[in-house]
């Protein structure tokens, strides 16, 4: 572009010269690492967290490197994992959901309210708390597909509703970890633990709950239907460019109310892992859920724009908040410092993202 | 006809003015942090219950969350515009919202913080609140009298509310310490106390999700902690949660502050060994009673001999109680509980 644009012989003259199909300047480490995350959008968080597993590892021995420690960040994680696949869904689209934590947290009320308010069997409760979820989610879907309203406000005015819904229709009231426990516990069943290499005491080694174990199968089925299915394709297109995805044949209203009722029916999920983890049914929960799943989508390189990013990469994003967390916290550090570190990844995650961006500019 | 009819239309306003000035004539605001959490539920029915008694007009505002400070000082202004005689406010953020008290003040109305003391405490015309500190300090003595001499070994870890030390947190932590007989350091600050027994603090934002996770992150600094103090008893429920999933629900004592119905039953269940019960509703009810005073000859409500505030009480509730430490059982505790 420099100098004189008007001499376009010379620029020819010049290029013909240099050979057509080569790219002698591009070359080097540098872009072979580009392009490498390029194509695979997840190395760059995973990167971020073996490191920081690493970093904690030798800074704190094995206070935090024992398994116990490990699967302790996979229990304190699974809530915001499972809300940040969710999330991860409207992004891909380039969308975003600020409803999501209220969604789970009132779906789990409504799993707690139905069994004990209104003696539904537990098994329904649970199955009208994942309805509920789905059906708010489809709300969500059909305003800013068919009504076309802007995602961000259409979710910031659902958070609301939602919540205050939450509070009116639960009065507020916790369902007790006992009642649960001996008259529903179904809805405790995603708490339920189990453990491997403890000792004879049942203290330490590896501890999973049933809830990690779903956060990891979401992801996995996630990443399964986006990589492999039409659907997936589909949202990737839609995300990338709607018009050109609707040119192309798909059909991009369905396709985005089906992805917000995907993310409302995880969020109810999340709900019910909710009541595993806390024992309770309280609907103060998940207050944050909405912030953090977007920091655990940004922190795994998910593009806010749309169309880019690997749904494995909030499952990193999650982990390393976790991690930080604890390991921040085991090495007797003010809760601030933590907040002030993931600031700086969130930051620090777009900046790589923008510059993988230009491997395909 | 026509002086007739002047004559009617002004008495007619005359006695609408009359009548406006005597329903203005005694009103008073309740504002508090939310309007869904059961203890300001419970706060305001005793407003209302009192304001109906006295004949006073109650007007209740809340904040959408904890914390919500915006909208505590529009309704400051709503009530000075109103002309209301008084208000009773839980403040969200207790030091910045000394200004907007200090202009209702100004403009004649009668301050009173309920629950939570502002910053100063003075900047209200008068605090009705449970004594934080000593809430604390019985919790303290039957923890450290449950233990008898293991007390001198024990492993402690304090489940505070915030990290902004909110007062009310600080108060209780430091109250629960000064009982269980621990030095310290600085009364107005949570964690700078260097006994060995404390495992550490960790914060829970007052809920269970929170009381879990603060929880397991001390139980991953030392997995023998044997005594737990919550901030609240939603954070207690959280803490047995995580002490029951590495089977040690059992060998740990909880304890905790705030005396709500659920909290209750947790102690009648033994998921928490005792909790301080506060009252709400005596709160609100008192506090609308010394606006009724102040509106008819301005009287101003009066300290409790000894504190800077108006205590309206606690009470230890357990059902193993400890000598010397006064305590009401279970049952007692489930009348007067809230929520």
């Amino acid at each position: 572009m420099s100098g004189n644009a008007d001499d376009y012989e010379a620029v020819v003259k010049a290029s013909a010269t240099e050979g057509v199909a080569e790219f002698e300047g591009r070359k080097g480490v540098l872009v072979h690492i580009q392009h490498a995350l390029h194509v695979n959008p997840a190395l760059v968080p995973l990167f971020v967290l073996v490191m920081s597993i690493i970093l904690f590892g030798l800074l704190l021995g094995s206070k935090f490197f024992s398994p116990f420690a490990l699967t302790l960040i996979l229990q304190q994680v699974q809530i915001v994992g499972i809300v940040a696949a969710a999330q991860s869904l409207v992004i891909l689209t380039a969308g975003i959901d600020l409803s999501v934590g209220a969604i789970a947290v009132l779906s789990s009320v409504i799993m707690g309210q139905f069994t004990f308010r209104y003696g539904i069997p537990v098994e329904i409760a649970v199955i009208c708390g994942l309805a509920f979820g789905t059906a708010i989610g489809s709300i969500n879907g059909w305003l800013v597909a068919v009504m076309k309203l802007p995602p961000f406000i259409v979710t910031l005015g659902m958070w609301q509703i939602v919540l205050a819904a939450n509070f009116l229709y639960s009065r507020n009231a916790t369902i007790r970890s006992q009642e649960i426990e001996a008259e529903a516990p179904l809805l405790q069943f995603l708490g339920t633990t189990f453990k491997i290499g403890a000792d004879a005491d049942g203290r330490g080694g590896a501890t999973f709950t049933y809830g990690v174990i779903a956060m990891v199968l979401i992801f996995a089925l996630l990443f399964y239907v986006l990589s492999q299915t039409a659907w997936g394709r589909h949202l990737y297109a839609v995300g990338d460019d709607p018009e050109a995805a609707q040119l192309s044949g798909v059909n991009v209203k369905a396709t985005l109310i089906s992805v917000y009722a995907a993310t409302g029916f995880i969020c109810a999920i999340a709900g019910w892992a909710l009541i595993g983890r806390i024992g309770s049914v309280s609907p103060t929960s998940g207050q944050l859920l909405n912030i953090e799943s977007i920091t655990a989508v940004v922190i795994g390189g998910i593009s806010l724009f749309g169309g880019r990013g690997s749904i494995l990469g909030p499952l990193f994003g999650a982990l390393i908040v976790g991690v930080f967390t604890l390991g921040l916290r085991l090495a007797g550090a003010d809760a601030q410092w933590t907040y002030l570190l993931i600031g700086a990844l969130i930051i620090g995650a777009v900046a790589v993202d923008q510059w993988i961006r230009k491997v395909s500019a | 006809m026509k002086k007739l009819l002047v004559g009617t239309a002004l008495a007619a306003i005359t006695s609408a003015g009359a009548a406006m000035a005597d329903s203005h004539g005694v009103s008073a605001c309740l504002i508090t942090k939310t309007d869904t959490n059961p203890f300001f539920v419970k706060m305001r029915e005793g407003a209302e219950a009192a304001a109906a008694e006295a004949g006073i007009t109650l007007r209740s505002y809340a904040g959408q969350v904890d914390g919500d400070h915006e909208t505590q000082v529009a309704a400051i202004e709503t009530c000075i515009a109103d002309g209301a005689s008084g208000i009773l406010l839980t403040p969200s953020d207790t030091s910045s919202i000394v200004g907007a008290v200090q202009q209702a003040r100004d403009a004649g109305l009668l301050v009173i913080a309920l629950d939570t003391p502002l910053d100063p405490i003075d900047a209200a015309d008068a605090t009705f609140a449970t004594d934080n500190f000593l809430a604390g300090e019985l919790i303290g003595q039957w923890a450290a009298a449950q233990l008898g001499d293991d007390a001198a070994n024990a492993r402690i870890a304090l489940l505070d509310l915030a990290v902004s030390q909110p007062t009310v947190g600080v108060l209780r932590d430091q109250g629960f310490l000064q009982g269980f007989g621990i030095d310290l350091a600085d009364p107005n600050v949570n964690g700078d106390e260097d006994d060995p027994r404390i495992v550490g603090n960790d914060v829970t934002a007052g809920n269970e999700e929170g009381g879990r996770k603060a929880m397991e992150n001390l139980l991953a600094v030392d997995p023998s902690i044997n005594v737990v103090y919550t901030i609240n008893e939603p954070a207690a429920a959280g803490a047995y949660e995580a002490l029951k999933s590495i089977g040690r629900e059992n060998d740990v004592l909880i304890v905790s502050v705030d005396g709500g119905c659920p909290g209750v039953q947790n102690v009648a269940d033994g998921v928490i060994g005792a909790t301080s019960q506060q009252y709400p509703l005596r709160m609100a009810s008192l506090g609308i009673k010394a606006i009724a005073a102040y509106a008819a000859d301005g009287t101003l409500p009066e300290n409790t001999p000894g504190k800077d505030f108006f205590d309206t009480g606690v009470a230890l509730v357990t059902d193993k109680p400890a000598e010397g430490v006064d305590s009401i059982s279970v049952a007692e505790g489930k009348d007067l509980c809230w929520g």
